[in-house]
């Protein structure tokens, strides 16, 4: 290995750090129609009237479009590949809003003054319904946010718009009852997770244009190019032939952006008007009627015998999906497969979940995915059956977790082939000096600290779905282009395939050249989402690899005149042993340009029937005021098995930042509504996402297992690192306090009045 | 209204309304690396420097650099090139939406002050949100940054 295991700067990151000009809005046309959307002040109405005629006086304004300006054909905003688990419960603009934010005009003009001029002019006439605002009342309810005939779900997942699922089921091993029945031990407990916030940096943003053919072409802050093209096709009623798509640098997703949030708005509106358009979603917009993480209610019993053996594992979760269901069907999986199968000695397991519609912003999907949710609870459950026992909560999952080589029984019956969670386990303990710090200190000065643990894990990719696809192409000099469908998000999956394809064709990064999606030229590739771009994505570069090799010394032997099987290829040049004949790659590269009937250039897609689990363990120290309740982390240890780490900074920097995104959701980050569905968390002062003076210090190391069927024996890093922090803060205030908070996120408020209970 | 002001070295004029913010006016004049991350003073993406101080440009009224020197990013690409390979060899621009702004107010930390402890690099840098990178690498970056500049000087 060359340059797999480097920490190589990511190949655009010079752009990145001068400020060049890389983003949607920065390279988007200067005289695009600025687009804007007119929003819900109810939870839930139906249109009975909207009069445009004078806000369309206004000067510069070019088009406003309702309902009627729609397409009445249902689609889904989810960046799923088809047919999508998720429900087509979406029109663009639809008659009836279903919560305080949903879309009802869409105005265009051009420039912003007068698109917000307009909007005030506009006046629509509700007639208010009674929302649906308590996800714990919403199946069966009287009230139903979907009544609509043209409603539908692709997949059986459970869903019955008549009854507000999205998605219900059940699954499990064993009598989970009789097994509770015969244990020593047994916890029962809810835990409550809350909406939160992707809250990437650059909020949600597209330009859309015609292009010289008469097709719409739509550059977008997107993680699921090749979807985009799908889902605007289908909600605008257009063949998929007339639809480009091409990502740029984007700032930020995390999940966020594998939902078609604004592509459709300015979309509409250059096939109304012909004319380029572009929606930058204010911080505000991309806070109320965004795609945020699922609310999720989860009740969990865990069972143990005398020994400390956890037998038996049951979990039901309740999902909020909100207004519509985009990855609601899914998300609520992952509370169940990523949780339990980390308790390897299990006799029982039981899994049932119902997703339910209510009159709130439509979840989405946030890094974690529900197995976030999932593990917040099922970790906290093992905290307290340790607590119960009154034996150290380190000692008993070691005693319970999942080892290299089990079958895991509710991760599908998969084989955990590369698990390295009891080194993980044996690292972060070191890290914390557990033995030591396990005790409360009392510091004497009304605070207390301690330590709390949790484990976790994710997939890689979505198991005989997710499909990646890569090109390398020889040009003149022999230097290659990588051509990918992989969305890098920043993450810098244009970096680590460059890495992987460097090492498979022995040469420098120097000699690839990367560039960003284009659906036109990219290769097919389902998007950076599931953790799956260094996994799968990954593979196909190895396969194109192999392919390309093949074919540059097949082209190398025609020019030498030699039999293809006897020549070898080292990066630079081909080469024939008994002759001791040679040609260069710059050579191969110039002569292929001249009288030359085949190209030079391989593609290979790549998908995967497993989904191998990263693991890891993450430990928090934190110190508490018992006079306010109020909780200061000070320290966060973390080992990951991610198998082979392709760049170790990329993935520590990763790691840090999904550590620090699990702290805000654990310590401050919540989607609060009053009592009318208006949601109050609509910008950064409302809703605080940790800064610097709030993370403690975080520190990261890694365990590596060798996943033999990644790419170099990789596995995935993007989610799992999001996963711990909730649990283990939670585990550690508990120790500290007596509080156990089951409810997102642990405010003082809540450590206090379970103190002076 | 018209105002003259200078532009990373430059005079430039512009006619601008009394609600102009400062934000507004330097992406016209093709200063893209200056970023809106919040509308509410929450995120320091937009941090400029007006008289070679920080300021949030989503908070100034351009009116108000009227006379004035403004420098954005693309006035300090030497710097940013310097710091910007600390930063890259950490990987601590993750999706870099948020390095401007945060370039320019280490830049200023650095000329403002001399060794600055862990603290109060932390505290300087306070308003600069950042949500991919969990703010380690950017700490571990300045450091590295500030001893291989003092190591230049002395
Ligand atoms: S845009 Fe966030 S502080 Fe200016
Ligand atoms: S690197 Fe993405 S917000 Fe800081």
């Amino acid at each position: 290995m060359k340059v797999v295991n480097q920490a190589i700067p990511k190949v655009d990151s010079k752009a990145l750090v001068t400020g060049k000009p890389v983003y949607t809005d920065d390279i988007a046309p200067k005289d695009c129609l600025v687009v804007k959307v007119l929003r819900s002040p109810h939870a839930h109405a139906l249109i009975k009237n909207i009069k445009t005629d004078t806000a369309m006086k206004v000067p510069g304004i070019e088009c406003i479009l309702t309902y009627e300006d729609c397409p009445d054909r249902r689609f889904t905003m989810a960046g799923q590949t088809y047919p999508e688990p998720s429900p087509y419960d979406r029109l663009i603009l639809d008659k009836r809003v279903r919560f305080v934010g949903d879309a009802v005009a869409v105005i265009a003009g051009e420039n912003e003054a007068a698109v917000l001029k307009a909007m005030k002019l506009i006046k629509v006439e509700y007639e208010v319904l009674e929302p649906l605002l308590d996800f714990r009342k919403a199946k069966d309810n009287e009230i139903l946010v979907h009544p609509e005939d043209n409603w539908e779900s692709l997949c059986p997942v459970g869903a019955d718009n008549k009854r507000n699922l999205c998605a219900s089921g059940v699954e499990g091993e064993g009598d989970v009852d009789k097994v509770l029945s015969e244990c020593e031990y047994v916890i029962e407990e809810t835990y409550h997770t809350k909406a939160n916030q992707q809250a990437m940096m650059e909020t949600f943003r597209t330009y859309t244009y015609m292009d010289a053919y008469g097709r719409l072409n739509i550059v977008s802050s997107t993680q699921v190019t090749f979807h985009v093209r799908r889902i605007l096709a289908t909600a605008l009623d257009i063949p998929k032939s007339k639809v480009r798509v091409i990502k740029p640098r984007i700032g930020g997703g995390f999940g966020a952006k594998q939902t078609v949030v604004a592509e459709v708005y300015p979309a509409l509106v250059t096939m109304k008007t012909g004319k380029a358009a572009k929606i930058i979603y204010t911080r505000e917009e991309s806070m109320i009627a965004s795609s945020p993480r699922h609310e999720m209610e989860l009740k969990v019993r865990l069972g143990a015998d005398k020994d400390g053996i956890i037998k038996a594992i049951d979990v039901y979760t309740l999902s909020n999906t909100g207004a519509f269901g985009e990855h609601g069907p899914t998300t609520v999986g992952l509370s169940g497969h990523k949780s339990i199968p980390l308790y390897g000695r299990l006799e029982a397991f039981k899994f049932a979940y119902d997703v339910v519609y209510t009159n709130v912003m439509s979840a989405g999907a946030y890094r974690g995915y529900g197995a976030t949710q999932g593990i917040f609870a099922v970790e906290s459950a093992v905290n307290e059956l340790a607590a119960k026992m009154g034996v150290d909560p380190v000692a008993l999952r070691e005693k319970n977790m999942v080892r290299e080589g089990q079958i895991m029984p509710a991760y599908y019956g998969e084989t955990a082939a590369s698990c390295g969670l009891d080194r993980c386990m044996a690292r972060a303990k070191e890290m914390m000096n557990w033995d030591e710090k396990y005790p409360v200190r009392d510091m004497g000065n009304g605070k207390v600290r301690s330590v709390g643990v949790a484990m976790a894990m994710q997939g890689s990719g979505i198991s005989a779905v997710d499909t990646g696809a890569v090109e390398i192409k020889v040009n003149d000099d022999g230097f290659y282009s990588l051509l990918i469908g992989a969305s890098d998000m920043g993450t810098g999956c244009d970096t680590i395939l460059a890495q992987m394809a460097a090492d498979c064709l022995d040469c420098s990064m120097d000699n690839i050249v990367v560039s960003g999606v284009d659906t036109d030229v990219s290769p097919y590739d389902c998007g950076s989402y599931a953790s799956s771009t260094t996994y799968i994505t990954g593979m196909a570069v190895v396969k194109t690899c192999e392919l390309l090799k093949e074919k540059i010394m097949a082209k190398g032997a025609e020019y030498m005149d030699c039999p293809k099987e006897e020549v070898e290829f080292d990066g630079t040049k081909v080469f024939h042993l008994s002759s001791g004949k040679e040609i260069t790659l710059k050579d191969i590269g110039n002569n292929v340009m001249c009288n030359n009937e085949e190209i030079l250039s391989a593609s290979a897609a790549h998908s995967s029937p497993v989904s191998p689990p990263p693991f890891m363990v993450g430990m928090a120290e934190v110190e508490v005021d018992k006079e306010t309740g109020k909780v200061e982390l000070l320290d966060y240890a973390a080992v990951v098995d991610c198998g082979t780490v392709i760049n170790p900074a990329l993935a520590r920097i990763q790691t840090e930042g999904g550590l620090a995104q699990g702290i805000g959701m654990a310590l401050y980050e919540d989607v609060v509504y009053d009592s009318a569905g208006r949601n109050f968390s609509n910008s950064f002062m409302q809703y605080k996402i940790p800064s610097r003076m709030d993370v403690g210090t975080i520190r990261v190391e890694f365990e590596s297992s060798y996943e033999p069927t990644g790419p170099f024996g990789a596995k995935s890093i993007g989610e799992i690192v999001i996963n711990t922090p909730a649990p283990a803060i939670a585990h550690a205030v508990a120790r500290a306090t007596g509080v156990q908070v089951r409810e997102l996120p642990i405010t003082a408020e809540k450590v206090y009045w379970g103190m002076n209970k | 209204m018209e105002i003259k002001f200078i532009l990373n070295g430059k005079q430039v004029t512009a006619s601008v309304n009394a609600d102009t913010v400062l934000l507004n006016l330097v992406r016209d004049k093709g200063c893209y690396s200056v970023k809106c991350g919040c509308e509410s003073t929450n995120c320091g993406l937009c941090t400029v420097l007006v008289d070679g101080k920080p300021h949030l440009s989503c908070a100034l009224l351009a009116a108000r650099v009227d006379g004035r020197e403004v420098t954005t990013l693309e006035g300090l690409q030497a710097e940013a090139e310097e710091f910007g390979e600390f930063l890259a060899r950490e990987g601590a621009e993750q999706c870099g939406y948020c390095s401007p702004g945060f370039i320019m107010n280490v830049l200023a930390m650095a000329k403002e002050l001399d060794n600055p402890t862990t603290e109060e690099i932390k505290e300087y840098l306070e308003g600069n949100l950042c949500r991919c990178t969990g703010y380690m690498g950017q700490l571990r970056a300045i450091q590295k940054y500030l001893k291989t500049k003092k190591g230049a000087r002395e």
